[in-house]
């Protein structure tokens, strides 16, 4: 059976619209009269207010890399980052761990590892696709620069950003 | 006309439009986008205030911020668009915004040393016909500007602005009919100066408003406010008749194609008109310049400070309506088109016409002069 939805009848009043009007006035003048007040304005003063310390876990800023708890360079260089990346932001020369290196069994490490900061949209795939848990996005969220070149975040710099994280894969750590 | 009077004409002129109505324009644009940021629960622009300091002073050199900014940027041309009528349309709708401006009283008259200095620039015979006349002009800047620019969005919002201004403006003439038979006057002074003894024409309270006659007149005057509000909205362009240039469907309208300071003009001159007709409405139904309850109107010889008073119970009396605008606009959807058409044809074009008879009945059964 089918249901028939009953259609509202508008009263006279309702369907011309005045009082609604009317009382739609009255809700922005309420407004006004409230941040005129200085109550329920929820505009932050940016650069001397900040919400830092409020950003959640899941904030995602700047994208960075780090290094584990024996200094060594996560990054194995496999490139992953940098093809799922969608606005084509890293740009990475993998090359060879030479032989008499700690860490050669590793076998690749990143010579260079750039992130073009203009290009870059803080969308977290590459987070999310690396095996190494070597790139991360921090809470940086200010980057600014005076300069195209500047914008572009080199290996130093990322490291720099990134620091060190502890205790997440320890496939090439022989003391676990 | 003697020299001196040519003199103080001149002085009238720009002091009235370049330091009284261009600031005034300024800053109602720095008032929409405050009173608009706390209608949202927002702050609005509140920090440039002196150069070079922490000073904001609650935002108010943002107008002369942006008019710098406006004049720095790049004034860029496409190639694709009619180049003589594409520059010649910005002027076109400020210039007649600001020529109205001549017809209104501003105040009584400042009595300088006994030389009496009337507040109006032109004192016509025809004031709110010489508004009308003037003020239509400027739909030929934004039909010239949505042609002219040959694109399709700028066309479609000129078409749409000249149809509605064209249907808009029978029903604001109309509704001005019943006034002008009230007044008996189509002098903007004398009008003024009848409701300065007689009541504003809504709130007769003083004078021969309190009488059968000022009381029944009481109605067709609201009937012929409401039109002559909504049909100022729709002719300044005003949400919610933005249709010209709604963001939405139009990108921004007939001025699309503008940048710097030729935009500038165009929004400019819609708060110019927004001004001019805030201080036309005010002076027909407002009583203008006059103080309430008739007080200093039986003086023949006006003092200087109640010339000054005059002068700022007209600004205050404006700056209420401009805000009403402003409040307005920040608070109702915008119509769709056939809704504006209908009701500017089906609703308001009869209810003023009705409005002129019961007006002319009112005045003829009811006559007590
Ligand atoms: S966050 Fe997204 S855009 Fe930025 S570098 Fe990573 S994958 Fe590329
Ligand atoms: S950061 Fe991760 S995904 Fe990118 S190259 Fe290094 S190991 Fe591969």
């Amino acid at each position: 059976m089918a249901i028939v939805v009953k259609r509202p009848k508008l009263t006279f009043g309702e369907k011309i619209y005045l009082s609604s009007i009317f009382k739609g006035m009255m809700i922005t003048m309420g407004h006004f009269w409230r941040a005129l007040l200085g109550k329920g304005t929820v505009t932050m003063q940016y650069p001397e207010e900040k919400w830092d310390e409020n950003l959640p876990e899941y904030y995602r800023g700047a994208p960075a890399l780090v290094t584990d708890e024996q200094d060594r360079e996560r990054c194995v260089a496999c490139q992953l980052c940098e093809f799922i990346c969608p606005p084509r932001a890293i740009t990475i020369i993998p090359e060879e761990i030479p032989s008499d290196d700690k860490w050669a069994k590793v076998e690749k490490r990143p010579q260079q590892f750039e992130i073009d900061m203009i290009r870059c949209i803080y969308c977290g795939l590459c987070q999310e696709v690396c095996p190494e848990q070597a790139i991360f996005l921090r809470k940086d969220y200010a980057i600014t620069g005076t300069s195209r070149e500047e914008m572009v975040h080199d290996k130093s710099r990322l490291y720099e950003i990134g620091g060190v994280r502890e205790g997440l894969v320890n496939k090439w750590n022989e003391l676990k | 006309m003697e020299w001196i009077d040519i003199a103080v004409t001149l002085i009238k002129i720009v002091v009235l439009t370049f330091m009284v109505l261009l600031p005034m324009i300024a800053y109602s644009v720095w008032a929409e986008r405050r009173v608009a940021a706390k209608i949202q629960n927002r702050v609005g622009p509140n920090r440039s205030g002196i150069p070079f300091t922490k000073i904001g002073l609650a935002g108010l050199g943002q107008p002369i911020a942006d008019g710098l900014k406006f004049i720095f940027k790049e004034d860029f041309t496409p190639a694709h668009v009619r180049t003589g009528f594409f520059w010649l349309a910005p002027a076109l709708t400020m210039v007649p915004a600001l020529m109205t401006c001549a017809v209104i009283p501003f105040g009584s008259e400042l009595n300088i040393a006994g030389y009496k200095v009337p507040l109006v620039i032109a004192d016509l015979n025809v004031g709110p016909l010489f508004i009308f006349a003037i003020a239509s002009l400027s739909v030929y800047g934004i039909v010239l500007a949505g042609w002219a620019s040959n694109s399709k969005y700028p066309f479609l919002g000129g078409v749409r602005s000249t149809s509605q201004m064209i249907s808009y403006e029978i029903s604001l003439g109309l509704s001005i009919v019943p006034i002008i038979m009230i007044f008996g006057e189509l002098n903007l002074t004398e009008i003024v100066k009848w409701q300065d003894s007689n009541g504003w024409l809504l709130l007769p309270l003083w004078g021969e408003g309190l009488s059968m006659q000022g009381w029944l007149l009481w109605i067709p005057v609201v009937i012929s406010f409401v039109i002559f509000t909504v049909s100022m909205f729709a002719e300044t362009n005003r949400l919610p008749f933005d249709l010209p240039e709604c963001e939405t469907e139009l990108v921004a309208g007939y001025h699309t194609e503008y940048s710097s300071m030729k935009f500038a003009l165009f929004f400019l001159g819609e708060y110019a008109a927004m001004i001019i007709g805030s201080g036309l409405a005010v002076t027909l139904f407002l009583g203008g310049w006059s103080l309430p309850f008739g007080i200093g109107s039986d003086l023949v010889d006006k003092p200087l400070w109640l010339g000054i008073a005059h002068f700022f119970s007209f600004i205050i009396k404006m700056v209420g309506f401009i805000l009403f605008f402003i409040w307005v606009r920040w608070s109702l959807p915008r119509f769709r088109y056939d809704q504006l058409m209908r009701l500017g044809w089906v609703f308001f074009f009869e209810i003023a016409l009705a409005n002129v008879f019961l007006t002319a009945f009112i005045l003829l059964f009811f006559n007590n002069r």
